[in-house]
């Protein structure tokens, strides 16, 4: 033992203070400078779970469900939490999938979504896999149950108006639109779905709860500071209803088609049918797709909605119109008369009228009345030319105009997308078409609703309602109120009243008395209603299908318009039945069918037979198979040959194989 | 020296005791963050490692309350003999000990199980204290330096038969008291040059280590040109250094790495460094082996303890707020790795404040020490000190990834009975030494 200090004492305490501030050093890097560890703590230990709301549900006028949801589940991978050591076997066996499937599945979803994100594994399982697997969740880290609605339509009525929901693309997730959704999100694809999707979806929910290392959510973190609340979907309540709409598909079985039914009074949309329609039921969930391709293929098309997209001639059906504007830029009186003997001469070719009485067309209602064709080009001549020295042209720019207030030749803005605006005929496309040179007798046909005029049912439906009130119409909408608020703010456009340009009460009050004497005693005598003021028009439209470069006149399609009561007008209806002849005889009836269960709410007894007509009808034309498919072998070798030529254009490097190979092509074109 | 002798109770050191009692408090603490929950109706909960732990530290007490009792002659008369027991007990257990995960170094009488190699560095700390404490031993004698090295490193090789590593390496920690006592200067730089050399024949390839070796040796050859010239011993240990570090780089760690090691051992070590195991490593697993390799992915483990302590910042998230620690993401979470529950809830600054109790501790100790009258009673402080510091550092560093992960525990903090009584017998007896620093013990 020695007085002094033994100097290997400090050696050692050197020792052990420098490994000390190793680890100090090392500590204070560790915790100060690398922010990946919190990053990493957070991304292992938080759990965001994300809680889908519920959809906004849909109602009818009379608060009955149209649209609602039922809890299903898809089970989410988060490929990173996935061990190495996981028991596929196990997985495939409780979620009934082999091996092979569910390495394609991973695979798929490394490559959309890499390793970090958790993406959808397998959508909308059925409830024996639901239940499988949540018995062994825990044995399945990085696999993950998550609830979310699908949707349920209450009867399988009015498909393409409520429209469907899917999962929502990669493209569509660039839009600005969709900044808010992930993949995986579902989304409004059509209709009214698509339309207030917004509002229909409600908020998602992210709450953040922390997970130990068998991936089991735990506390919420941080006390659930951060969570978000969600915002369950705003419900929609329609103008719709579901009896009448029911209704109308059933008088609309085995034909082609639409009915479209407007409150005149708030342009709210009571009925829309396109015909054929088909099981709203079928386009959700799983079988979606595979669902989508089979109606796409239907020769009918039933998954063009006719009612708004559907442009048709509207034939007689506009001549109240005619008779409007004629009236109002006073080129004819209410008196007035044309000499009609079965046919109009004014022009170079003879256009037939169906009636050659005398008398028919003695004045404005008695032409309506018989639907005079002869009158009716004659006044929309008159229109036209007979303006205090004013051009063809500034005439037929002035007509119009009255067409488009009347929201014909653009869309009327209805609140389901993809909507058609139909064809008004201006001076530039005539200009186009004659090379400028024509005169009012080139246009002639548009009197009488032929020739290049138009309209898609919706219009037609809207121009009776802006007749019925008597120079104005709404916006037609199905939406009544979001949420049970009728003054949301995106239902204000479909609130303001359109007028339509100075006609005054009067003239129309002349118009919805020859429409009334067409029912009363004219060409639609099929449409009255017992004790029911009906004012109507019906029409017959021809029309031509194009198929292989040929023009082929086709059966004329049965066109009506009509509203009722008068004095006090609740409904103003459109029917178009494609290729089945005369407007009387089938889309009279129908209209008149719905409008009697719409205003009295049921059918009378007497008119059970026509009802029973009307439902059996097959009006559905062989050739319509036809012309779809030739429609269809064209298109396909359209793009074929596209594809071909791409082909070989790729594949020849100079210009002289080209000419050639131009030549070629040219020549098999031609054969 | 005052005449009048101050009480037993009042001769204990004070200091000691309580860092001591602040770092039970603070394992306690962290073994509760861990596993607390917001779920727990009560904190008085029997299946919880925690109210285990408190229990263990009521028998902890209790033994040390009786260590105090205890005459401190007892402690020196009796070193041999606790150590020839110990060295049995060790024996037996590796014929006997029970199962636990592979390793074969516990022992269990009924429900009650401890290990005895946790034990066994109370008496060898002892044993080495008696023997170079004993008049007779003169240590600047080789054969007395041998003796000293066969008392520490006969329970590791029992302790590495158990195939419990770690805890055979910290026998090794003996040295440095050794070294204290009188070993040359040169153990220090054998034992950091040996460490540098197996670092290096790791890293980097065989043949171009030789290859920088040799050239090292020619280069400091060159330099000590003049020396060389005139002295033939001085050439003849430059060229012993060379063949000895040549061998040792091309021999002797391939041949240990090859058949010693295990091969989780070598994943840790590898892992530590940061490289991929080499293919001539590669060992397959031993059958029954196999359920190791799910529990024993070290690179996981550390990676796991590093986002936990990395996460926590500056500051910390806070107590019972670990994400990490608390939802069992660090593996071994109560016992090795209870260190990652300080760094995640209090950040560096708890971190740091940790450490410089722990050094506080070990210097104080080293402090006792040197104050003592008796031989005996300053090399058991050493050891103590000693082994409290290679727990510690070794602990913490691979907490922190500065070394493989070798399954030690950190003193007074981790989670078992084993480790703290054994920690806490370590402190009594020092105490109970030191309060008798007036009295010469043989």
């Amino acid at each position: 033992m020695s007085l002094v200090a033994n100097p290997r004492r400090y050696v050692i305490s050197i020792i052990f203070i420098g490994v000390a501030i190793i680890m100090l050093l090392r500590l204070f890097f560790l915790q100060n400078f690398e922010p990946k560890y919190k990053i990493l703590a957070n991304d292992i230990a938080i759990y965001k779970k994300v809680v889908y709301p519920p959809r906004g549900v849909i109602l009818d006028r009379k608060g009955r469900t149209l649209l609602s949801n039922t809890p299903i589940y898809d089970l989410m991978i988060t490929p990173r939490n996935v061990p190495k050591t996981l028991d596929t076997a196990e997985l495939c066996a409780s979620l009934n999938i082999d091996k092979a499937t569910y390495e394609s599945i991973l695979g798929k979803v490394l490559v959309r979504n890499l390793e970090v994100r958790q993406s959808p594994f397998m959508e909308l399982l059925n409830e024996e896999q639901t239940a499988r697997f949540q018995e062994n969740a825990y044995k399945f880290p990085g696999f993950e149950l998550i609830e979310r609605n699908i949707r349920i339509y209450e009867k399988p009525i009015a498909g393409l108006m409520l429209g469907y929901i899917g999962e929502v693309s990669p493209e569509m997730l660039k839009k600005p639109r969709y900044a808010t959704y992930r993949q995986g999100d579902y989304t409004g694809l059509s209709g009214l779905e698509l339309q207030y999707e917004e509002v229909l979806r409600g908020q998602r929910g992210v709450h953040y709860l922390e997970r130990d290392k068998f991936n089991r959510p735990r506390d919420p973190y941080r006390g659930g500071e951060l969570d978000s609340q969600e915002v369950s979907g705003k419900q929609l309540e329609l103008y719709l209803d579901m009896d009448l709409q029911e209704y109308a598909e059933k008088l609309m079985a085995n034909k082609i088609g639409s009915v479209v039914a407007i409150d005149p009074q708030t342009g709210g949309i009571l009925a829309m049918v396109s015909s054929p329609t088909y099981d709203p039921n079928l386009l959700r969930g799983k079988a979606r797709s595979r669902n989508y391709a089979k109606l796409y293929r239907e020769a009918t098309r039933p998954l063009f909605n006719r009612a708004t997209q559907a442009m048709y001639p509207p034939g007689s059906t506009i001549k109240p119109f005619t008779g409007l504007v004629a009236l109002n830029v006073g080129a004819i009186t209410p008196g007035y008369g044309y000499p009609c003997h079965g046919g109009y001469g004014g022009c170079s070719r003879k256009i037939a009228c169906e009636h050659s009485d005398a008398g028919h067309s003695a004045n404005f209602r008695a032409a309506l009345a018989h639907s005079c064709n002869s009158y009716f080009c004659h006044i929309f001549r008159m229109t036209v030319d007979n303006n205090e020295g004013k051009t063809v042209k500034q005439g037929l720019q002035m007509w119009h105009d009255y067409y488009t207030s009347f929201a014909y030749g653009r869309q009327t803005g209805i609140d389901i997308p993809y909507e058609g605006k139909g064809l008004v005929p201006d001076t530039t496309l005539y200009n186009k078409m004659y090379n400028k040179s024509w005169n009012s007798c080139t246009i002639v046909f548009v009197g009488m609703g032929q020739g290049e005029l138009l309209l898609t049912p919706l219009q037609m439906a809207n121009g009776m309602c802006i007749i019925a009130n008597k120079g104005y119409y709404y916006t037609p909408h199905f939406v009544k109120s979001i949420g049970k608020n009728e003054k949301d703010t995106l239902l204000k456009k479909y609130q303001e009243k359109h007028v339509v340009l100075n006609i005054p009460d009067t003239t129309f009050t002349i118009v919805q008395q020859a429409m009334q004497d067409v029912v009363d005693h004219g060409t639609a005598g099929g449409a009255k209603i017992e004790g029911i003021t009906v004012c109507a028009k019906t029409g017959t439209a021809e029309n031509k299908a194009v198929v292989n470069g040929e023009v082929i006149k086709m059966q004329n399609h049965s066109m009506f318009v009509a509203f009722a009561p008068r004095e006090n007008p609740k409904i103003a209806i459109a029917v178009a039945i494609e290729n089945s002849g005369y407007g009387a005889t089938w889309a009279g009836p129908i209209a008149s069918l719905v409008m009697e269960k719409y205003l009295k709410d049921s059918v009378t007894y007497k008119r059970k037979a026509v009802e029973d007509k009307m439902m059996n009808a097959k009006l559905i034309n062989k050739y319509v198979y036809t012309i779809d498919s030739v429609i269809r072998l064209r298109d396909k070798m359209i793009y074929e040959a596209k594809v071909e030529r791409k082909r070989i254009k790729d594949s020849i490097s100079n210009a002289e194989d080209l000419a050639i190979y131009n030549k070629w092509i040219n020549y098999k074109l031609k054969n | 020296m005052s005449t009048i002798r101050k009480s037993l109770f009042n001769r204990l050191d004070g200091i000691v005791l309580l860092l001591y009692i602040m770092l039970v408090s603070i394992g306690i603490l962290a073994i509760f963050s861990v596993e607390h929950r917001t779920t727990d109706t009560s904190i008085i909960m029997m299946n919880k490692s925690y109210m285990r732990q408190v229990i263990w530290l009521g028998y902890s007490l209790f033994i040390g309350f009786i260590i105090i009792l205890t005459d401190s002659k007892f402690f020196s008369s009796f070193a041999f003999l606790l150590y020839t027991i110990c060295i049995a007990v060790l024996i037996i257990t590796i014929f006997a000990g029970v199962d636990v995960k592979g390793s074969r170094s516990w022992l269990g009488i009924g429900s009650f199980r401890f290990q005895p190699g946790e034990v066994a560095k109370i008496f060898t700390s002892l044993a080495l204290a008696k023997f170079l404490s004993l008049n007779e031993t003169n240590f600047k004698k080789l054969k007395n330096r041998f003796i000293g090295a066969a008392i520490a490193l006969t329970p590791a090789l029992l302790i590495l038969m158990q195939k419990e590593t770690g805890l055979a390496l910290v026998y090794f920690t003996f040295f440095l008291v050794m070294y204290r006592e009188g070993l040359p200067n040169a153990i220090l730089l054998i034992g950091f040059g040996a460490i540098a050399l197996v670092l290096t024949s790791l890293l980097i390839d065989r043949t171009t280590l030789a290859i920088i070796l040799s050239g090292l040796t020619l280069l400091i050859g060159y330099i000590t040109r003049s020396t060389l010239k005139r002295n033939i011993g001085a050439r003849i240990i430059l060229i012993c250094v060379w063949l000895i570090a040549i061998t040792f780089s091309q021999f002797a760690v391939p041949f240990v790495f090859k058949n010693i090691l295990q091969k989780h051992q070598i994943e840790r070590i590898y892992s530590m460094i940061g490289i991929e195991v080499p293919n001539e490593y590669n060992k397959a697993f031993a059958p029954g082996d196999e359920k190791k390799e799910k529990t024993n992915s070290s690179e996981y483990n550390v990676l796991q303890s590093k986002i936990a302590i990395g996460s926590g910042g500056m500051f910390g998230k806070g107590y019972l707020n670990g994400t990490s620690t608390k939802n069992q993401f660090v593996p071994e979470q109560n016992t090795d790795f209870i260190f990652c529950a300080v760094g995640e809830q209090f950040g560096f600054v708890g971190s740091a404040a940790l450490i410089i109790i722990y050094i506080s501790l070990m210097l104080r100790i080293i402090h006792l020490g040197e104050r003592q009258r008796s031989d005996f009673t300053r090399i058991y402080a050493y050891c103590v000190a000693c082994i409290l510091f290679f727990h510690f550092a070794v602990n913490i560093s691979m907490t922190i990834g500065l070394a493989p992960v070798i399954g030690i525990t950190l003193p007074f903090i981790s989670y078992g009975g084993s480790s703290l009584l054994s920690f806490s017998i370590l402190i009594f007896i020092l105490v109970r030494l030191d309060a008798d620093r007036q009295v010469l013990i043989r």
